[in-house]
């Protein structure tokens, strides 16, 4: 029978809990509730689905390296790729927030999803904003001398700097990825876990409004 | 041997922007091609009937 | 347990109700291949922008004067990065604040620039190969400070304002060596040679930091022209804007609004009051849950009752 010597185990805790927590059904459910029926609903896979070609066409620019797409038809043409993604991206999650807010679907406990989807956005725009500024082009070097002046002001740019093209250069293929494909796992996490908000509905009874 | 011009954009952007000046807002055409987009796109969601779920009520 | 205080915004009662079929891989695969198609026709039809980076190179050919004057004012210790303060170097009276607190003051010196060493004389140092250069680099060095002082006063009592023959018309006065460690730096700077010496400047071979050539090129009003003339200057909303026709980081528009109106636009403070702001409603966004009457605002909006209308219909039923 169980060992208690086994049941100690740190290993098999986890297990445990990601099995109470994660059965699945729930990770892969193959039903929804009724009232999720509407075209809102698909900006939050839209997003998804956009960031997953943000990572893939990124990894395609960066086979070759961050100043091939200058020289290269083909080069420019997965840049195009790169920038058209970012944009559906930013289009399918501003659209996915604003209908994520009308529906308040913070309530039920559902208060770190919502907060783990905006500091997703946030660092969205970093991550784009360091995108800008790695194209090697009259745009980097623009952007980089404008912004400049905001990120010094702020203090951050003692340490972040915005005209170091090799630092900016990492922050948007290393660290602000990391950043973001995690807190969008977590998101998802959290978006399986929880379920969708339900309606706003009635005081049930036996509480008190 | 690659060619870039079998790579090249059908419509062709990179000239001078277009702007939309209205007291301080200033926008590009590009821009508000998005923004408005993104409004049209929101509503659409908001009002299109979602299929496979045919409207019961029929108001 | 159920709360025994209910609140609206905050509570649910969980759904039991009916379920429908959902195949969540295949609208998750849907998904991709539609924004793949998405994206491939927008790439095929529009492209991407890709105007080439200006070079120190250019600027001096283009605007040979614009440049020497900005070469001029490194060297006296004038321009805007000479005195910019933090991160770049120590002026008193710099750093912009938010209330009593200059945030980039208390960070301090992390990036040193000293604009007549690094932009000028070291760079003009390697120029070992112009006599006229080096001697007259060695008449600088060599000076005392109330010298160099006076050379420089007397030197902006004529800033050269013609070119005769790629040569600038320098009036004669007593500027010293002045006016010919500028024309020295110029004529660097149209042969290209200003564009590496100033890369390297801070290492001994590679370099993947643009810091210090940027900074001389935004000293200038050639590189601020160009950029203006693509709608992308500060004032022109141009931090959401693109080179050519294509959109831009649209998502930047409240930031860059606030630049745009009183009493960001008036402030020598701006930057800081603006990043402060965006900071502030970036926490009221992400804390929404939180926050009293932010969170009653879909539940009074109604446009939930759009959304879940099937729902609310089939309820009545």
């Amino acid at each position: 029978m169980t060992d208690p010597r086994i049941e100690r185990q740190w290993t098999t805790r986890l297990r445990k809990r990601v099995e109470g927590t994660f059965p699945p059904e729930k990770v892969l459910p193959d039903t929804q509730p009724s009232y999720v029926a509407s075209w809102i609903y698909v900006f939050g896979v839209l997003t998804l689905a956009a960031l997953v070609m943000v990572i893939a066409t990124g990894c395609a620019l960066a086979i070759m390296g961050p100043t091939w797409w200058h020289v290269s038809g083909l080069g420019h043409y997965i840049n195009s790729t790169h920038l058209w993604s970012v944009e559906v991206f930013f289009f399918a999650m501003v659209i996915h927030l604003w209908g994520k807010y009308f529906m308040a679907a913070w309530r039920g406990g559902r208060s770190m999803t919502w907060m783990t989807g905006a500091v997703t956005f946030l660092t969205s725009i970093g991550a784009a904003f360091t995108g800008y500024l790695s194209q090697t082009n009259f745009d980097s070097q623009w952007i980089a001398t404008q912004a400049k002046d905001g990120i010094n002001a702020t203090g951050a740019g003692s340490v972040f700097n915005v005209l170091n093209l090799g630092q900016m250069l990492m922050w948007h293929i290393v660290l602000l990825p990391l950043v973001a494909l995690g807190l969008t796992a977590v998101h998802v996490i959290l978006v399986r876990k929880r379920g969708v908000v339900p309606p706003f509905a009635d005081v049930p009874e036996g509480v008190v409004a | 041997m690659v060619h870039p011009e079998r790579f090249a954009a059908l419509f062709n952007l990179s000239h001078p922007g277009h702007f939309i000046s209205w007291g301080v807002l200033q926008v590009s055409y590009g821009n508000a091609v998005v923004i408005v987009l993104m409004v049209v796109a929101f509503v659409a969601a908001l009002l299109l009937p979602f299929p496979g779920h045919r409207d019961k009520g029929g108001r | 347990m159920k709360p025994t205080s209910w609140n609206p915004d905050v509570d649910v009662a969980e759904w039991t109700g009916t379920q429908r079929p959902y195949d969540i891989i295949k609208e998750g695969t849907i998904a991709v291949v539609f924004v793949l198609i998405v994206v491939l026709t927008l790439s095929f039809l529009f492209g991407s922008p890709d105007d080439k980076p200006v070079t120190l190179k250019q600027w001096s050919n283009a605007a040979p004067i614009d440049f020497a004057t900005t070469a001029f004012q490194e060297l006296a210790g004038t321009s805007g990065v000479a005195q910019y303060g933090a991160p770049y170097n120590n002026v008193p009276g710099t750093g912009q604040k938010i209330g009593p607190v200059s945030l980039v003051n208390l960070m301090g010196v992390t990036i040193p620039i000293n604009a007549a060493a690094d932009f000028v004389l070291r760079p003009l140092g390697t120029q070992t190969s112009v006599p006229t250069v080096t001697a007259s680099l060695a008449t600088w060095q060599h000076a005392s400070a109330t010298q160099q002082q006076t050379w420089l006063t007397n030197y902006a009592k004529h800033l050269p304002t013609a070119i005769r023959d790629s040569v600038m018309v320098v009036t004669p006065n007593d500027a010293g060596p002045v006016p010919s460690l500028i024309g020295g730096l110029t004529t660097m700077a149209q042969s290209g040679a200003l564009d590496n010496a100033l890369l390297s400047n801070s290492t001994s071979y590679f370099s993947t930091n643009y810091t210090e050539p940027l900074l001389f090129l935004s000293d200038g009003t050639y590189f601020a022209g160009l950029a203006s003339d693509k709608h992308l200057a500060g004032d022109q909303w141009g931090m959401m804007n693109e080179t050519g026709s294509f959109p831009g980081q649209a998502w930047l528009w409240l930031y860059t609004f606030l630049y745009q109106v009183s009493p960001y636009s008036t402030s020598s403070n701006a930057d800081a009051l603006v990043w402060a702001t965006m900071m502030l409603l970036s926490a009221l966004v992400v804390f929404v849950p939180f926050i009293p009457g932010l969170r009653s605002i879909p539940r009074r909006v109604k446009l939930y009752r759009l959304i879940w209308r099937q729902h609310y219909r089939s309820e009545k039923h």
